[in-house]
């Protein structure tokens, strides 16, 4: 029997299959990966001391920015903390409103994701366009109701910017009609190709007991097994007024993270239905008539305490602290990012398997590093 | 196993542990008139701290403790919290594990640190949750800024692996028992920890500067 | 040589009063096909122009809807995204520079053969953007390497990556082969990787340090050889002069200031 050496490898930060500037040191004997040392850091960009010096309704707008995939829930829970905080109640339009882009959004990050992590996977292009079409189509949703594609800075404490008109709901009812055939188009393309099976079948096994100790969330805690979503454990907006499925896994392996997201689609459609159904008897205005006033949101001053909201994004539990001083900035502004903790188990993930595993694991955790390294 | 208020948990933790509670109040050197000022406030809002559902206040009532708070001058410093338990340092563990295996608080939400340098103290603030759903519970430890050491709960707790270091990096908070305690976003050789308070905030110095110096001698 | 039912009973021009180029065109027009060396070089290097696959922050998402089917940037003959920078034309600074990504950046600037482009797309990237004032921001990738066209937004549309890279293409047709530098004599110029510092980046040639957290940093943007400059770096101080106070431009001319000053005038300054 010959010797072996442990040699390390370095991957990243430019790397296109890190899903940005995300560096690993991988520890490897031979093909298998004895140790996964992630390195963060390279899109550190000070997020929560700009939380600290700019006012609440300023704060909106870099909320879009940390988990890019979608800003709509990340300006969701961040409304919703404030929200707490200052005692604003929401009508139940705009909280319809809400709900409906929040959705809308998980679409968006999930075909995304599972199109980056196909092409990782190496079916180079096919599959990223086939996400990417889907990703469009909402961005047109959002660039109607926000003005811009990617960073809609859409909600305001009390509700959102704008109503969505006649027009726009025939819109998201357009894309609802289409979207069960993209679905369906996209499992048959990949679900049974003999290569996606070989490479994610039994590929980075996350036990059910490791996943509650790791603190991970999201499809990565539930293809384990563990059926933890925040819109069933702990409701929020109006989410106990629909009826939808948590998907669960049975391994806990990558496939099973692809399935889970799969099946999420199709139950944010089923809430989609739901919502744009009772939207016309939702009561209220598309915001809270106290706080319409642009002076009225920029000089929001909260009273003293604190507040902690989660919020279910597609990465997983996304969670704000807030301390307000009372004054127009908040105090400190801290955030549970799904994408970093989701992370935490990645050495764990990976151990035993070979190199070539690591990308489509890391893929299949989806992580953005705006959140990540916030 | 039951669901605990936040009094039950100090309550039982005195019981249980004895011992575990910090019973230490730091006081705001910069006025004692001030510190109870702030008290008042926050007796308004702590009814709705705790619950995630949406606050039952009308939007009136809001709209007039909104008022209210405008009108008083702004406080710089917020209070600090009491109705959770505080625990002394070299404790969190035994509560950590107490919450777990005992009343099943069983998934570490987050770990934040939060910079109070007019108190003399920097408090990590720990929201742990159930799995199978509920509110969830706080516990906070204060430990001195100029000494700020708790041991790690990261043997037990994995997830709060990267959060602990994040709390090193950037607030200075030391975590013994960590398995690798090193700075996780900035570089190795950067000097200081850039979230507290007292770290020099950058502004923008392109267009505010001034100059009181020896100016225009050249 | 004439394309066929092409109208040849058109007056004859007058060809004496044109430049090169408007006769060329002409003759273009009419069908007759002139070339020189300059203008097929210059054809083949914009038709072609191979950026490479770097993704920093949320640019980097829109720039990869620019390469899918809606915005399809392979009309522009960019669809190849390279892994590698030693195949790359073109480097699109799609995001946020932050202080710990910045050696890699210029390292990767550096391994990048000529002729090489760069687009700054995004407020992020030009200047900082709306993270401008933190402490791991660096003020814009143009003070450490230079840049050909800069891409406003937050972020930018895919359609005004496209106008940036037409842009890209159009200065490539103004240039003249003789003068490109990448054929002239003389040493190759590697930009010089910044190094980390106990309170910033560390240049090379730059007093102190370079982009110091909480201060004016120590140098200027670099004007992209292109648009006339040399690909040399500004680290006269005086051109910071109206922003930073004479006697300060002084000291950091000759040698003399220090990385102390500039926080106390800061801390004065508040």
């Amino acid at each position: 029997m010959l010797k072996t050496e442990e040699l390390q490898i370095n991957i990243g930060p430019q790397h296109p299959s890190t899903h940005g500037v995300f560096r690993l040191m991988a520890t490897v004997d031979g093909e298998t990966v004895v140790h996964l040392e992630p390195v963060f850091g390279y899109l550190h960009r000070n997020h929560e001391q700009l939380g600290e010096i700019w006012t609440y309704l300023q704060t909106i707008t870099i909320t879009d920015r940390l988990d890019y995939f979608n800003s709509m829930i990340n300006e969701h829970g961040y409304c919703m903390t404030v929200e707490k905080l200052a005692g604003i109640e929401v009508p139940e339009r705009a909280e319809y409103i809400r709900v409906i882009m929040s959705e809308l959004s998980r679409i968006l990050n999930h075909a995304a994701a599972l199109g980056f992590w196909l092409q990782d996977m190496g079916s180079w292009g096919t599959t990223l366009m086939f996400g990417f079409r889907q990703r469009e189509m909402i961005m047109d949703i959002f660039e109607s109701v926000g003005g811009s594609r990617m960073m809609c800075n859409y909600m305001r404490f009390g509700g959102a910017a704008r109503d969505i008109t006649p027009n726009i709901v025939e819109q998201i009812q357009l894309f609802l009609e289409g979207f069960p055939q993209f679905i369906d188009d996209f499992e048959r393309l990949m679900m049974d190709n003999e290569i996606l099976l070989a490479r994610s079948r039994n590929v980075g096994v996350l036990p059910k007991e490791l996943a509650a100790s790791y603190s991970v969330s999201g499809p990565v805690i539930r293809a384990s097994g563990i059926p933890y979503d925040i819109r069933k454990a702990e409701p929020y907006s109006i989410y106990d007024r629909f009826t939808f499925d948590i998907p669960v896994g049975t391994v806990g392996d990558v496939y099973d993270r692809f399935l889970v997201r799969m099946e999420e689609m199709r139950q944010s459609h089923r809430i989609l239905q739901q919502a744009l159904e009772q939207l016309p008897q939702a009561s209220g205005s598309y915001i809270n008539q106290a706080y319409k006033a642009a002076s009225k949101q920029q000089g929001l001053r909260p009273p003293a305490g604190e507040a902690y909201c989660r919020v279910e994004s597609p990465k997983g539990e996304l969670g704000y602290y807030i301390v307000s001083n009372g004054g127009n900035t908040a105090y400190r502004y801290g955030i549970r990012a799904p994408s970093l903790i989701n992370l935490t188990a990645l050495n764990d993930m990976c151990r035993g398997y070979k190199v070539a595993d690591i990308v489509v694991i890391l893929g299949s955790i989806d992580i953005v590093m705006g959140e990540v390294d916030r | 196993m039951p669901l605990l208020n936040k009094g039950e948990l100090r309550a039982l933790l005195e019981r249980e542990l004895p011992g575990a509670l910090d019973r230490a109040k730091p006081t705001n050197p910069y006025g004692a008139a001030e510190a109870t000022h702030h008290l008042e406030v926050v007796d308004t809002a702590s009814d709705t701290m705790g619950d995630t559902s949406p606050p039952p206040a009308t939007s009136e009532a809001a709209a007039e403790r909104q008022a209210e708070v405008v009108d008083k001058e702004e406080p710089s410093v917020p209070p600090l919290s009491d109705d959770d338990a505080v625990v002394r340092a070299e404790r969190i563990l035994d509560v950590a594990l107490f919450l777990r295996d005992q009343f099943g608080y069983n998934f570490l939400s987050r770990v934040t640190p939060v910079d109070y340098p007019a108190y003399g103290i920097i408090e990590v603030v720990y929201h742990f949750y159930r799995i199978e759903g509920g509110p969830g519970q706080v516990v906070r430890v204060r430990v001195p800024r100029d000494n700020a050491v708790i041991p790690s709960i990261t043997p037990i707790w994995p997830g709060a692996n990267l959060e602990e270091r994040v709390c090193y990096d950037l607030f200075g908070v030391h975590f013994p028992g960590h398995p690798y305690h090193k700075r996780i976003y900035m570089w190795d050789e950067f000097e200081g920890h850039p979230m507290r308070k007292d770290f020099e905030k950058i502004g923008d110095s392109y267009y505010h500067f001034k100059w009181k110096g020896e100016g225009g001698e050249e | 040589m004439a394309l066929v039912g092409e109208d040849m009973s058109k007056a004859p021009k007058n060809y004496d009063n044109m430049s090169d180029e408007e006769v060329q065109l002409e003759l273009e027009h009419e069908g007759v096909l002139l070339s020189t060396v300059n203008k097929l070089y210059n054809w083949g290097r914009r038709s072609s122009v191979w950026p490479l696959g770097f993704g920093l922050a949320c640019c980097a998402i829109e720039m990869i809807a620019a390469s899918a089917s809606r915005y399809d940037i392979a009309r522009f003959g960019s669809e190849l995204f390279r892994a590698s920078p030693r195949q790359a034309d073109c480097m699109i600074v799609s995001g946020t520079v932050t202080k710990k990504m910045v050696p890699q950046i210029v390292r990767l600037y550096n391994q990048m053969p000529e002729p090489k482009w760069v687009i700054s797309m995004g407020a992020c990237a030009t200047s900082g953007g709306p993270f401008r004032d933190g402490y791991n921001v660096v003020r814009g990738i143009d003070l450490y390497i230079p840049v050909d066209v800069y891409v406003p937004g937050c972020p930018p549309r895919p359609e005004a990556l496209l106008h940036s890279l037409i842009t890209v293409q159009e200065q490539i047709d103004r240039e003249k082969i003789k003068k490109v530098r990448w054929y002239q004599k003389g040493p190759v110029v590697e930009f010089p990787v910044p190094q980390f510092g106990a309170k910033g980046l560390i240049v090379e040639g730059i007093t102190g340090v370079a982009d110091l957290v909480g201060g004016v940093p120590r140098m200027m943007p670099f004007v992209s050889p292109a648009l006339g400059g040399q690909g040399e770096r500004h680290t006269d101080p005086t051109v910071l002069e109206g922003n930073v106070p004479k006697g300060l431009v002084a000291e950091i001319r000759e040698g003399r200031a220090d990385t102390n000053l500039l926080e106390e005038t800061n801390a004065a300054a508040q």
